[in-house]
């Protein structure tokens, strides 16, 4: 990474608009191979990343990623697994679109609700509404929780940053406190007995007992890499332009013709359709599922996944996802158990990840894994805060590693 | 809707006596934001640092257990009070250098802010539930004040602890509206909060004007956490967090940023919250307040006596 001064007008007419947009690759531009959309998404990428995810199971089988305390340490691929889709919604939500969500965990909990009340066969002091198939009820999962995020958006996004971030927070505690008082959702007692989802495919039976713990990742897999494929795609049209204009300037964005608000609720509601499938993932697997599942707490810890892993990183967002679940897990099992200085592993990770927090805030704004578009704004940080010089003025660029050719394309 | 209407009366005073408690808690909020215009997520902490800062000094250190009487319990119901504001200013003087000084030096981003101040609080209240500190349970509150009922008012008990919980919220609503209103740093924290630019160019020194009012709005909070302890007799490593959200929604609902409005916020809020617990049914009590948070946020978000520190 070389810094190179370049004049500002020259920065602001190559890279900005570089920086803002993927350009397919020239080559194939010029084939006109039938695949070209593909390639624009990057499928053969997400191909060998997909076929990297489906052997992480395998090298735990082969202990070459050690397992830790047996069968849990194999739910934890599981568990970091539906972290990383709330982490990559909240990632949409506060990296890209600058609103702070404190109560992003209540989408989730409402897509596990709608799953469990849509399929649920058991309980008999329950109230039965339908007997779905668990297949069906994954649509209406997502569907509530983006509703849901249009129902809290939509009178509230007109407010300061701030005062949003309190209301969320309130929505949180409004639905948690909710669910745990009415009768329809069972109250405090929960709803137990959601059926797994059975998959048929050429004849071949998967049941998604607890007892396969692996089929619940297989499933993850295909899930995680459409939320990124979506939130990257997404990032790089004119959506994603709109939703930094707002982040970095919502009254200039205004002035620029942004339909801030609408923007803002678009925001809001895909942010949420991760958690919708999260939430469906989660109260199939776990067949049980009771308001308390649910705290604030967790709420924090999402927003702790994605700030510390970069804001507006998707690949920050996945790695804040596993630090977040794997990390205190690692400590416990390195600790067998025991208080390490005094601090109990599982709930002083959390003291840990609010210092974390604080210092990245501090030392590090974009985060471990910065994104790239969000690093070249962190350099230009400086400028603004002094008085804006026209043209004369001069930048720090950061040189991407983009190899040269494509420069040419455009 | 089954009120009984002989436990209106009841329900008014401990509402009352609550709505005090969190209008002094909303003092530290409506502060910060009328200097800062940033909502100072870590207050919850604050105030929770000031109880457990009474609960070490008196109940660890000094070993007080004992109900005292008379002189005795004249001495040390001051020195409680102030043991609490002095541990929770400490602590939000130590918040404002460590976790809003280096943002604010860097002009960072208001959700830099936020999520810094987030991160502070939890980092103080996950640390308290740590084994060396208090543990995840609930820690007896030092017990020097016997509860006696004092007087009967609508059908209610007006215990001895109330009326100082009355008395005390008054007297420091009384002084920090003369603070404000009529002393030189009153009169800087008033200038930042109108234009803090055109105040540094008065000559205003910023940085000691802004840890001043995080400093004034810590003590309260410590008082605030003091006498939460006395009352309810116990400290927990998360005690901060309900009371603080209660008296951040005060400080919303009277017009955050605006003193006299906080302290007119926290008794409605108390008002509000302790009516619907008996109307509706205690459970929904929480949940109540946040709808009224929401509801005054979407409906009117400047509060009922708008944003404008001082009188």
């Amino acid at each position: 990474m070389a810094t190179k001064r370049v004049d500002l007008k020259t920065y602001l007419n190559e890279s900005a608009p570089r920086l803002s947009q993927r350009l397919p690759d020239g080559v194939v531009k010029v084939l006109n191979v039938p695949w070209v959309g593909w390639q624009r998404i990057g499928f053969f990428r997400y191909l060998v990343a997909a076929a990297f995810m489906a052997t992480i199971p395998i090298l735990m089988d082969k202990d070459i990623i050690p397992v830790i305390n047996g069968s849990f340490g194999k739910s934890i691929l599981f568990i970091t697994g539906y972290w990383i889709l709330l982490s990559l919604g909240l990632s949409v939500v506060v990296g890209l679109a600058g609103l702070l969500d404190l109560g992003y965990v209540a989408f989730f909990m409402l897509g596990a609700y709608t799953t469990a009340l849509l399929t649920d066969s058991g309980s008999p002091d329950q109230f039965h509404f339908f007997i779905w198939p668990t297949w069906a009820a994954l649509p209406f999962a997502v569907l509530v929780s983006m509703g849901a995020g249009l129902l809290i958006g939509a009178p509230t996004l007109r407010l300061r940053g701030d005062y949003l971030a309190i209301v969320t927070l309130g929505f949180h505690e409004i639905v948690r406190l909710s669910t745990n008082n009415l009768t329809i959702t069972n109250a405090s007692r929960g709803i137990a007995q959601i059926p797994n989802p059975q998959v048929n495919i050429f004849g071949l039976n998967f049941d998604f007992g607890l007892e396969n713990e692996y089929y619940w990742w297989f499933l993850l897999i295909p899930a995680i890499l459409a939320a990124v494929v979506m939130i990257k795609r997404l990032d790089n049209s004119r959506v994603g332009r709109y939703w930094t204009a707002i982040r970095e300037d919502e009254v200039a964005a205004a002035a620029m013709g942004v339909p801030v608000v609408r923007m803002k609720l678009w925001a809001f509601v895909i942010g949420a359709s991760t958690s919708g499938v999260a939430g469906w993932i989660y109260a199939t697997n776990l067949s049980f599922i009771a308001p308390n599942s649910f705290p604030l707490l967790n709420s924090i810890l999402v927003l702790c996944a994605v700030v510390i892993g970069g804001l507006g990183s998707i690949a920050g967002a996945v790695l804040g996802a596993i630090l977040i679940t794997t990390l205190p897990e690692v400590v416990r099992e390195l600790s067998g158990g025991r208080e390490i200085f005094g601090f109990d592993p599982e709930t002083g990770r959390i003291a840990i990840f609010g210092l974390g927090l604080v210092l990245v805030m501090i030392y590090r704004p974009g985060g471990l894994l910065a994104a790239r578009r969000r690093r070249t704004e962190l350099a230009e940080a400086g400028l603004a805060d002094a008085v804006v010089v026209a043209d004369t003025t001069t930048v720090d660029e950061i040189i991407d590693d983009r190899p040269a050719q494509e420069d040419e394309v455009h | 809707m089954d009120c009984n209407a002989g436990l209106i009366g009841p329900t008014f005073i401990t509402g009352l006596i609550l709505g005090a408690i969190y209008a002094l808690i909303a003092l530290g909020y409506t502060m910060v934001y009328g200097v800062l215009k940033l909502i100072n997520f870590a207050h919850d902490a604050v105030f929770a640092v000031g109880s457990v800062g009474v609960f070490y000094v008196l109940g660890q250190w000094f070993g007080v257990t004992e109900p005292m009487s008379g002189v005795g319990l004249i001495f040390i119901i001051p020195v409680a009070l102030l043991i609490g504001g002095i541990v929770s200013a400490g602590g939000a003087v130590v918040l404002e250098r460590l976790a809003y000084r280096p943002l604010r030096k860097r002009g960072a981003a208001r959700l830099s802010f936020l999520i810094s101040a987030i991160g502070a609080s939890f980092f103080v209240t996950y640390l308290m539930q740590q084994s060396f500190l208090l543990g995840p349970g609930k820690r007896g509150f030092p017990n020097f004040m016997e509860t006696s009922t004092t007087f009967r008012l609508f059908d209610a008990a007006v215990t001895n602890k109330r009326l100082l919980i009355f008395i005390t919220a008054i007297l420091c609503l009384i002084v920090l509206d003369r603070i404000i209103n009529q002393t030189r740093t009153g009169r800087s924290i008033r200038a930042l909060s109108e234009d803090i630019v055109a105040a540094q160019l008065m000559g205003v020194n910023v940085d000691r004007v802004i840890l001043t009012t995080f400093l004034i709005g810590g003590f309260f909070g410590g008082i605030a956490g003091s006498l939460y302890g006395m009352q309810f007799g116990f400290v927990v490593w998360n005690m901060g967090f309900i009371p603080g959200l209660k008296a951040f929604t005060a400080a919303v609902l009277g017009g955050i940023g605006n003193i006299r409005g906080a302290a007119v916020g926290g008794v409605l809020l108390g008002l509000i919250e302790n009516m619907s617990a008996v109307c509706i049914g205690a459970e929904w009590k929480n949940p109540i307040a946040f709808m009224v948070l929401v509801l005054v946020l979407i409906i009117r978000p400047t509060g009922l006596f708008g944003e404008k520190i001082g009188g």
